[in-house]
């Protein structure tokens, strides 16, 4: 019936005309705004040639930095992704006083600013710091090494898993679980057998998202890093330094892969979130 | 009532849910609050104290250093101009995405979250790559008069990149849920597109477009990887106040940084509580 309204017979081609122009403007602002910019670094590495690629990924300097941020995105995301998942199954099954401030920390991290994160560990474990005489009479560094450099990166991505986890725990409810638990099932078997495989796609959406974050964060790390060369040089600290010293080309190459692991990353995050929103429709 | 409350009534909770479960519930829900009070709540604590140290005294002489004004007006200029255009674009994008069906859509959809996977930094690299002074589009730019790199223009773009999905990513499931008989209704009583598109569409999605622009316009505030290669950083003119507190905090002046930053924090953490409203308000109401 909708289809039929002889009425007004202009209707479907001024539809048709919006519709065209809309689509119009959409495909030029994605194109102008997202894909130009991939555009521009290519031709610029390819203008560059293949022998700065080679030198670049022949440095010592280069292979550290890229080992350091795996390093660093892999005790994140194992860290973020367990305890991300034991607070989102309290959030979402417990009832507690401080429940609601707890899932205002939660949304916390977006709020700040990288550069903020870095400067709370700085005054945390540097100089003059609240814990500095505590990790310095044992003789441990914190600023300047690896472990500040993990847990700024772990502040930034503490609401990732726990974002897209929690809902889908509120939308499954508890009867399953109740179900697993009355058939004589121990907690930790109705949370491996029962709650982990419905929450699993939610799970991995949440940890491909913070690992995107985390492979490529910068202004916290490099407030707590000191971005010592070779040493507390992550691969977009070896970034940011090549663009100070006027290194653009192999800065270039490193920004290049480093997008491409990324794209990698958001083939995994489309799946995952399409998978998740297709397992809550079912 | 459900099958599971019948049996629950009849066969009484089981005696192991009763025992096992107190210990290992004080000892999960522990663990979560131990986990957020030490890796959020202490931290921001000390960007507090050590910010607040004495009064306002470290904000005043943060304040007191050349270009600090400057940087965190222009911050909250360009965070705003961006987060507005991006609501626009965003809810543009979003309703071209679940109401039309054309080639390529999955694939657009999955372009629109290119922002949340790359790194920001590799953001500002490219944007540099595409405007600055050795490209032909940034000399093309610059001729017309219009300078991307090194200028305000530049933080602008930069922002735009990094904030456009969050509108989006609110307002396509709503609009998703949406009923478009509604509209359809609407349509077929003679109502003109933008008519329908105004006092249809547009209600039922104002909270959610708010949510986003006010998440774009938080995450604008604190940006910094993407802004700290374009912007050039020149103190007065196109120094951001991120990149602003990065200075600080490296010319030795923590207590200073931290007042500057607790004052963009403040700020933005009020504006996600009120996001979080808009959004629980939303859905409560579907």
């Amino acid at each position: 019936m909708s289809t039929a309204s002889p009425a007004i017979p202009t209707h479907p081609a001024r539809r048709r005309l919006v519709r065209g122009l809309l689509l119009t403007v959409m495909f030029l602002y994605i194109f102008i705004l997202l894909v130009a910019p991939f555009a521009g670094i290519l031709l610029t590495a390819i203008k560059n040639g293949s022998a700065v690629v080679s030198e670049t990924f022949s440095r010592p300097d280069v292979r550290h930095a890229y080992w350091l941020t795996f390093v660093i995105t892999i005790v994140t995301m194992v860290i973020t992704t367990i305890f991300g998942l034991i607070t989102a199954y309290v959030l979402a099954r417990h009832r507690f006083f401080g429940r609601r401030l707890m899932n205002a920390l939660v949304e916390l991290p977006l709020a700040v600013s990288p550069v903020t994160v870095g400067l709370m560990a700085v005054l945390l474990f540097g100089r003059g710091g609240w814990f500095e005489p505590f990790f310095a009479s044992r003789g441990i560094q914190v600023i300047f090494a690896l472990p500040s450099m993990i847990l700024v990166t772990i502040f930034i991505c503490i609401p990732f898993v726990i974002r897209e986890v929690g809902p889908v725990l509120e939308e499954l409810g508890t009867n399953e679980e109740e179900a697993a638990r009355t058939l004589g099932a121990s907690p930790l078997q109705t949370f491996f057998r029962v709650t982990l495989p419905n929450v699993r796609w939610g799970l991995l959406y949440g940890a491909a998202l913070g690992t995107a974050r985390a492979l490529g964060e910068i202004g916290a790390v490099l407030i707590v890093s000191g971005a010592i060369q070779g040493q507390t040089e992550t691969a977009t600290l070896y970034i940011f330094r090549a663009f100070e010293e006027r290194q653009d080309a192999s800065g270039n190459v490193v920004a290049l892969s480093l997008a491409a692991v990324s794209i990698l990353l958001l083939v995994g995050i489309e799946f995952f979130k399409h998978r998740r929103s297709k397992e809550a429709r079912s | 009532m459900s099958t599971q409350a019948v049996a629950d009534r009849a066969l009484g909770p089981p005696r192991a849910r009763r025992r096992g479960l107190p210990l290992g519930r004080w000892g999960l829900r522990g663990l979560a609050m131990v986990y957020l009070g030490c890796a959020i709540v202490l931290p921001l604590a000390a960007v507090l104290a050590k910010g607040f140290e004495g009064g306002l005294v470290h904000l005043k002489a943060a304040l007191a250093s050349p270009g600090a004004i400057d940087a965190i007006k222009l911050t909250l200029i360009t965070a705003a101009t961006a987060a507005i255009v991006n609501a626009v674009f965003g809810t543009l994008i979003a309703y071209a995405l679940v109401r039309y069906r054309f080639p390529g859509r999955q694939l657009l959809s999955a372009i629109v979250d290119v922002p949340f996977a790359i790194p920001t930094l590799v953001t500002g690299v490219m944007l540099v790559a595409l405007y600055g002074p050795a490209s032909p589009v940034g000399g093309f730019l610059k001729d017309h008069g219009f300078q991307v790199a090194f200028a305000p223009l530049g933080i602008l773009i930069a922002l735009l990149f990094v904030t456009l999905p969050f509108v989006i990513r609110t307002v396509q499931p709503v609009l998703t849920e949406l009923d478009i008989a509604e509209e359809e209704a609407a349509y077929s009583l003679g109502a003109g597109g933008w008519t329908t598109f105004r006092k249809v569409v547009l209600p039922a999605l104002r909270p959610a477009i708010a949510a986003g622009t006010l998440l774009a316009f938080a995450r604008a505030i604190g940006e910094f990887g993407a802004v700290v290669i374009i912007a050039g950083n020149i103190t007065g003119k196109t120094l951001t106040a991120p990149v602003f507190i990065f200075q600080l905090a490296s010319q030795f002046r923590p207590e200073d940084a931290a007042a500057v930053a607790s004052i963009l924090f403040i700020l933005s953490f009020v504006i996600v509580l009120i996001t979080d409203r808009l959004i629980n308000r939303r859905g409560t109401k579907v």
